[in-house]
């Protein structure tokens, strides 16, 4: 339509969308119902032709797709789309989890609900934009556009030290950003375009990698977050409403994952084959430092947000041992702990409309009043843990095995990631739900509602799916793994070759 | 018979530069016979021939360069876009002023004719070919910046910008005269072309030292570290449409001489005055970041706003390629709009005949002008160069352009910088967004609107269609290679 193919129309139907909530007028009370019910709207009609474009995919191929291309810059800085295997399911992943934010919110955002909305679907765009995007200044365009309304979602109805949070959270992640905006400036010169097909294929000069390498690497350490640049992530996670940290631990987490397995990895694989151990190292400390950390917090939100970035530490470590069950392992982890770490801030949400604390002290004994909450997270629980049968199992276990087979003192100091996390998982769990229901406050709790129902019980279905079948998400990251891990491998071996001559040249 | 048109030069390039002369004196004595009852019509009058001429400079050919009164005057692409943006601005600085003045009960119709003659002299400046005609158009413009930076005359501190703003700038001018007479005696001729036939890459030590003092009066024109102290107290002693104005044309001229001068006259000794911009470019971003920091009043924010752009601008200068001219030309451009759509909302904060100037007064704006808040919240998140918005497509042109030159430091400390400058961009929108609300302001008179409407769709919608600016730009930057 227009000229224009199905990527830019799930760039276009959420700001069609926002739009529409600015026009709306009237009362109040009308106001802000027709505001929810738009954006929901809105959120669902995304969803429903992200399928479609997943319909319209090969998943076979490991080629870019759906690939769309327009004038903008100039002839070699284009409005250039394309999905492949890894951008496919993580913009699936966007759409899939944004009304259910949008349901999280339904009650619990009171106040400006029209600027809300329109936040969050502005937010929307940018985040499919990052994973569409086949142009590096168009992907850096979305990747930052995302802090404006993330900055606005937590500055405005956030908690108590909102502000705080929200200028922590853009001028950190604005500083690594703006490292990586010279390196593609530096790619440019280089190669002549920023057009992200053409730049896969292209060999940078090794000196050029490493400086190129390390300051991709600034931006997406801070985004992902990797220890010690991950200081922002629970001051976020803690005062952002419970929808923004869905969305901040559910997407923009992953968007620092997709930018090595996109740009890093492929296009500079010397530079990431010799960082290799630093990452390594930065992973085994996040995974076993953060997962003491989430241990000692009193702030359930806070918990969930160490060990997000504990899991994160998994995620750098499968995809820098440089094979194919770390590289898939990695991805599949970064699906899994979408579903189930929004899945667990919306559990949180849930408690949290009702007694308005996120203290782990304030409950107990939750299992006697509300048993369907106590089983959905369960669930969750579990598959944060990495229990075998849940989605969080597949993707640690295949992570884990890469680690082996690249580095096994890596491997090593890795499972004790499994057994923190199980020691502060369980811990929270039995804080929160066993025990004696003795807090008088608690005694009238309501279990889920319907809409709550409706929320937990599709994410619920998915942790368990996945865990038990997970080839449809392996098949997909398959072939273009295989590409990936294919260059990889040329690259390496013409550089061995390359030093192993030198000697001879002289 | 090649004496028979040399009787007269060539007129033709001269007349966006004449209309407005003819025009001023007109207006001059409409004035002068009806007195004060003549304000709205010279008002008026100066607009129309602002924009005819704008419209004269718009249609003049693109790609032809064109010298006239013996070379001393050029009319080439760079000075056609950067003519436009003079005039863009001054008619802006005229759109914003009328509500202001007729409140502060100085709506004289002086006005809008020193503004027409400030934009004479800037037109000059940026088509000035030798350094005679440099220095006359700087004049001309100052002479009547002085004048309006003091133009609320009762008040004390108006009067203090404008005689502050004079005796330094009078300070700079002599630093001018002083550069340009070494340079012209050591190379033996005032005109740029000249120059450059002359000058090497051995250039003396005579050379070197004009160069440094030309230097350092271009900086104080652009309000560049290290000459740039004059600008916060100027920007907030002035009245606010005056200090919008001196935001918005001046500095565009400012910058094209600067461009005119290193690229048009000096380009064969590129090292020796380059280091000179990549110093006064890092030390504008460094102060303009750092030092807003702890700014309260609005003015005073965005004097150290415009000395950190300055720095960015010149990131392209320092450069010295095509690339980088391009980069500055379409920093000027957006920097423009940013500057003119923010000094819009400032000239919005107002109630019954009270201005408000304060940081502190914007509290909750968004809840009391949603739209007004949240267009200064994109002239914000522009100025400090968040994609999509305008301002990091100026960012990323000068930067790319600077990466390319090799100066890759400048670069670094450049992001840098733009990162801490963030922080004081957002604190206005924190306070917009995220404290409580005030009182509401009047609604915004007709010429602010119409001002922040264009400058908002610039800084907005320039992602989506970008190739217009970027491609004027381009010719404007291949026109002095």
């Amino acid at each position: 339509m227009f000229g224009l193919g199905i990527l830019s129309g799930l760039l276009i139907v959420p700001l069609c969308g926002a739009a529409f909530i600015l026009t709306l007028n009237g009362d109040e009370e009308s106001v802000k119902r027709n505001a929810r019910w738009a954006a929901l709207a809105t959120t669902i009609v995304t969803f429903l032709l992200s399928l479609v474009a997943w319909n319209r995919y090969d998943p076979s191929s490991p080629s870019f797709q759906l690939v769309e291309s327009h004038a903008w810059l100039t002839e070699s800085i284009r409005f250039k789309l394309g999905v492949d295997g890894f951008s496919m399911p993580l913009m699936l992943l966007t759409t899939f989890l944004m009304p259910f934010c949008i349901g999280a919110s339904w009650h619990s955002i009171d106040t400006r609900v029209k600027e809300y909305f329109v936040a969050f679907l502005v937010l929307e765009t940018t985040m499919i934009g990052v994973f569409c995007a086949l142009d590096l200044v168009l992907f850096y365009l979305f990747f930052e556009a995302g802090l404006i309304p993330m900055f606005l979602i937590i500055g405005i109805w956030g908690g108590k030290r909102r502000i705080y949070a929200s200028f922590k959270f853009f001028l950190y992640t604005l500083l690594g950003s703006v490292l990586m905006l010279l390196a593609i400036m530096a790619m440019y010169w280089q190669a002549g375009t920023t057009d992200i097909p053409t730049l896969l294929q292209t060999r940078f000069p090794a000196h050029l990698q490493t400086w190129l390498w390390l300051a991709f690497f600034a931006s997406f350490a801070v985004k992902m977050p990797m220890w010690p640049v991950h200081t922002w992530l629970p001051d976020a996670h803690v005062e952002a409403p419970t929808a923004g940290s869905v969305i901040l631990a559910g997407i923009l987490l992953k968007m620092g994952g997709y930018g090595f397995i996109r740009i890093s990895l492929p296009m500079l694989p010397d530079a990431s084959h010799n960082f290799a151990p630093l990452v390594f190292a930065l992973s085994i400390v996040a995974i076993i430092f953060t997962s003491l950390t989430a241990m000692m917090q009193t702030d359930i939100k806070k918990l969930i947000a160490y060990s997000s970035v504990a899991h994160m530490g998994f995620v750098t470590l499968g995809l820098f041992t440089l094979n194919e069950q770390g590289i898939q392992g990695a991805l599949f982890l970064m699906i899994s702990h979408g579903i189930v770490s929004g899945a667990l801030f919306l559990c949180v949400g849930v408690v949290y409309d009702r007694m308005h604390t996120r203290e782990i002290a304030a409950y107990g004994g939750l299992v006697k009043r509300m048993p369907l909450y106590a089983a959905a997270m369960m669930v969750f629980t579990m598959a944060n843990v990495g229990l075998p049968g849940t989605s969080g199992f597949v993707g640690e276990f295949l992570a884990m095995m890469g680690a082996f087979k690249a580095n096994p003192t890596v491997a090593f100091f890795s499972v004790f990631g499994i057994i923190l996390s199980a020691g502060y998982a369980l811990w929270l769990y039995a804080r929160v739900i066993y025990g004696k229901l003795e807090k008088p406050n608690l005694q009238g709790i309501l279990d889920l509602d319907t809409r709550e129902k409706i929320i937990l019980a599709p994410l619920v279905a998915l942790t368990i799916y996945y865990g038990v079948h997970p080839a449809p998400i392996l098949d997909v990251f398959a072939p273009s793994t295989e590409q990936l891990m294919a260059g990889i491998r040329t690259a390496l071996s013409n550089t061995q070759t390359a030093a192993a001559a030198l000697p001879l040249a002289r | 018979m090649p004496t028979v048109h040399s009787v007269l030069p060539t007129l033709a390039p001269l007349i966006p530069e004449i209309i407005l002369s003819v025009g001023v004196m007109v207006l001059i004595l409409y004035g002068a016979f009806r007195g004060e009852r003549s304000t709205e019509g010279v008002n008026v009058g100066a607009l129309i021939l602002l924009v005819l001429a704008f419209f004269v400079v718009i249609g003049q050919a693109p790609g032809t360069k064109v010298t006239t009164l013996s070379g001393a005057f050029i009319q080439d692409g760079f000075a056609k876009v950067m003519k436009a943006l003079v005039l863009l601005g001054s008619a802006a600085a005229i759109l914003l002023s009328r509500d202001y003045f007729q409140r502060a009960r100085i709506d004289r119709f002086e006005y809008p004719i020193l503004i027409v003659l400030c934009t004479i002299g800037m037109m000059v400046m940026v088509s000035a070919n030798d350094l005679i005609a440099l220095y006359l158009g700087l004049e001309l413009q100052s002479l009547a910046a002085y004048v309006i930076a003091s133009f609320h005359r009762d008040d004390l501190k108006s009067t203090e910008a404008g005689l502050k703003y004079f005796v330094l700038g009078a300070l700079s001018s002599g630093m001018l005269l002083y550069g340009a007479s070494l340079i012209y005696g050591f190379t033996g001729t005032v005109s740029f072309p000249g120059i450059v036939s002359v000058l090497n890459e051995n250039a003396g030590f005579g050379i070197v030292l004009g160069i440094v003092f030309v230097a350092a009066a271009m900086a104080f024109k652009m309000s560049a570290v290290p000459f740039h102290m004059w600008t916060p107290d100027v920007y907030e002693g002035s009245p606010t449409p005056v200090t919008a104005f001196f935001a918005s044309a001046p500095k565009m001229a400012a910058v094209a001489m600067t461009v005119r001068v290193f690229i048009g006259a000096l380009p064969d000794v590129t090292a020796i005055w380059q280091q000179i911009i990549v110093f006064i470019a890092i030390a504008s971003m460094a102060l303009g970041s750092f030092a807003a920091i702890g700014q309260r009043n609005i003015k005073r924010l965005m004097a150290y706003s415009s000395i950190g752009n300055i720095g960015y601008a010149l990131i392209g200068l320092a450069a010295g390629s095509e690339e980088g001219i391009r980069g500055v030309v379409i920093y000027m451009i957006i920097y423009l709009a940013m500057t003119l759509g923010a000094f819009a909302i400032i000239l919005s904060m107002r109630r019954r005949d009270e201005m408000f100037e304060s940081i502190e007064d914007l509290s909750g704006l968004s809840r009391t002008h949603p739209w007004m808040a949240f267009c200064l919240a994109m002239m914000m998140f522009s100025l400090a160069g968040i994609p999509p918005l305008a301002g990091f497509f100026a960012k990323f042109y000068v930067f790319a352009a600077a990466i390319k030159a090799g100066l890759v430091v400048l670069a670094v400390i450049g992001v840098v910088t733009s990162v801490v400058g963030a922080y004081y961009y957002l604190r206005v929108v924190r306070i917009m967004y995220f404290d409580e609300p005030k009182a509401p302001y009047e609604a915004m008179p007709a010429g602010s609107l119409i001002v922040l409407t264009l400058s908002s769709i610039v800084v907005i919608l320039f992602w989506l269609l970008p190739s217009p600016l970027v491609g004027a730009a381009g010719a404007a930057a291949k026109s002095l290679f």
